[in-house]
């Protein structure tokens, strides 16, 4: 099981780093973003401190849109997804390695930039290193709520903005609990476990529901 | 789509799926492949693989290469060749090649750490065509197979339909062109009377 399980992540982590994927481009949409903000907002640091987690939050949901719409429609341009659909693999596997290897791709390069610009949005360390570990365990549960709407508009030629509208609505509870948690940890009072314990779930729940319902939306596409 | 169509294929048999333009040829080879779903009716495979559905013990190979681009030959072939789970047959005794060696069976061996994008279509054809070899499945599904191929590869591509249909496989192709295969049955698909004269009264 293992065997086609690597190659598949392999291949699609290859894919999306070679020319004409789609790693970099969400990471460079992530940067426009946030640093487009101060310039809007002015030059008020305390303000800057205290919407930065929500900037970088909200950043980072726009660049995981950014690819999303590619995730299976690429296999399914060139004939390859009527093939995955053909090769006695269970497709809800499939769906999730598939996402696991996008999110590598484009949603690990997001966390990893986050504390970078944090600097940019005057974060001091601890509000810091918050938002990164809310990214890091929220932005999986973006990947795989996306597959929902990338599959379901995957036979769409232009799906990408109808794919934003349904996936929005969906993304916006772990928007909430990502922010609320980098939130609890700067201002004392409140704890910041119970959030980041909500958006784990919220992710591990992504986990099971978006593959299953997205595996279905595949196998409705292929007619 | 399809009314009263049945037919049955013995292993080492290739059925060739003739008629009209538009009458429904690539979505009959679409439907034994599992990727049209039956409204009534069924498909099935005797002495397969008992927990396997029908299409699972089927190679597809449609007008879509399903190449990517970005991989060379040999990565696109490495990939379906842990992917894709092979199936055994009734009958059937086709293995395994590796890769390397099916690139090479095709002409293409040259080709193997080039980028699939700098392949010609011929070429691309060919390297889809490989997919068939490096996974043994007793049934191929082949809708217009020497499409964007020369006189010498249509060759080699009889040499290998051949070759599996005296393993003991089974083909189905959709074709215009004659196909100097071993053992043929021709299904030849019509429209059915009463749909010919809706059809008529839609354009009057």
């Amino acid at each position: 099981m293992t065997g086609w399980a690597a190659a598949l992540f392999q291949r699609d982590l290859r894919l999306s780093v070679r020319v004409g994927g789609s790693a970099l481009v969400g990471v460079l949409f992530f940067l426009a973003v946030v640093t487009v903000i101060p310039f809007g907002v002015g030059p008020d640091l305390n303000l800057l401190a205290r919407i930065g987690p929500a900037i970088l939050w909200i950043g980072a949901l726009l660049a995981t849109l950014l690819g999303l719409d590619r995730l299976f429609q690429a296999d399914r341009d060139d004939g390859t997804l009527d093939l995955m659909l053909m090769a006695g693999r269970p497709l809800e596997l499939v769906v999730l390695i598939k996402c696991a290897a996008h999110w590598t791709a484009t949603g690990l390069p997001l966390v990893v930039a986050a504390p970078l610009l944090g600097i940019f949005l005057n974060l001091d360390p601890v509000s810091m290193a918050a938002v990164t570990a809310t990214l890091l365990v929220g932005t999986p549960a973006l990947t795989l709520i996306g597959a929902i709407g990338a599959s379901l508009t995957v036979s769409m030629r232009r799906g990408g903005l109808l794919l934003a509208v349904l996936v929005v609505p969906l993304a916006i509870p772990v928007l909430i609990f990502g922010v609320s948690s980098a939130d609890a940890a700067i201002h004392d009072p409140v704890p910041f476990l119970t959030p980041f314990l909500v958006l784990c779930a919220l992710s591990l729940i992504a986990a099971v529901i978006g593959p299953i319902a997205s595996a279905t939306a595949l196998r409705f596409a292929s007619d | 789509m399809f009314q009263d169509l049945s037919f049955k294929l013995d292993s080492g048999t290739a059925l060739v799926v003739t008629g009209a333009n538009g009458i429904g040829k690539s979505s009959l080879l679409r439907t034994l492949a599992g990727l049209v779903a039956l409204v009534k009716g069924e498909i099935r495979l005797e002495n397969g693989d008992a927990e396997k559905p029908a299409h699972e013990h089927a190679h597809y190979f449609g007008h879509q290469d399903a190449i990517k681009p970005a991989l060379t030959a040999l990565e696109n072939l490495h990939f379906w060749q842990s992917f894709s789970s092979p199936a055994s047959g009734a009958n059937f005794s086709g293995g395994a090649t590796p890769p390397m060696q099916a690139l090479e069976t095709l002409g293409i061996g040259h080709t193997a750490h080039l980028p699939a994008a700098y392949l010609s279509a011929g070429q691309k054809r060919r390297l889809s065509l490989s997919r068939l070899l490096i996974t043994p499945r007793p049934v191929w599904l082949m809708d217009e197979p020497t499409s964007a191929l020369d006189k010498a590869s249509e060759q080699q591509l009889l040499g290998l339909m051949n070759g599996h249909l005296a393993d003991g496989g089974m083909i189905v192709t959709a074709t215009h062109t004659e196909l100097a295969l071993d053992k043929i049955q021709v299904l030849h698909l019509e429209a059915a009377e009463h749909s010919d004269q809706m059809l008529e009264e839609e354009l009057i």
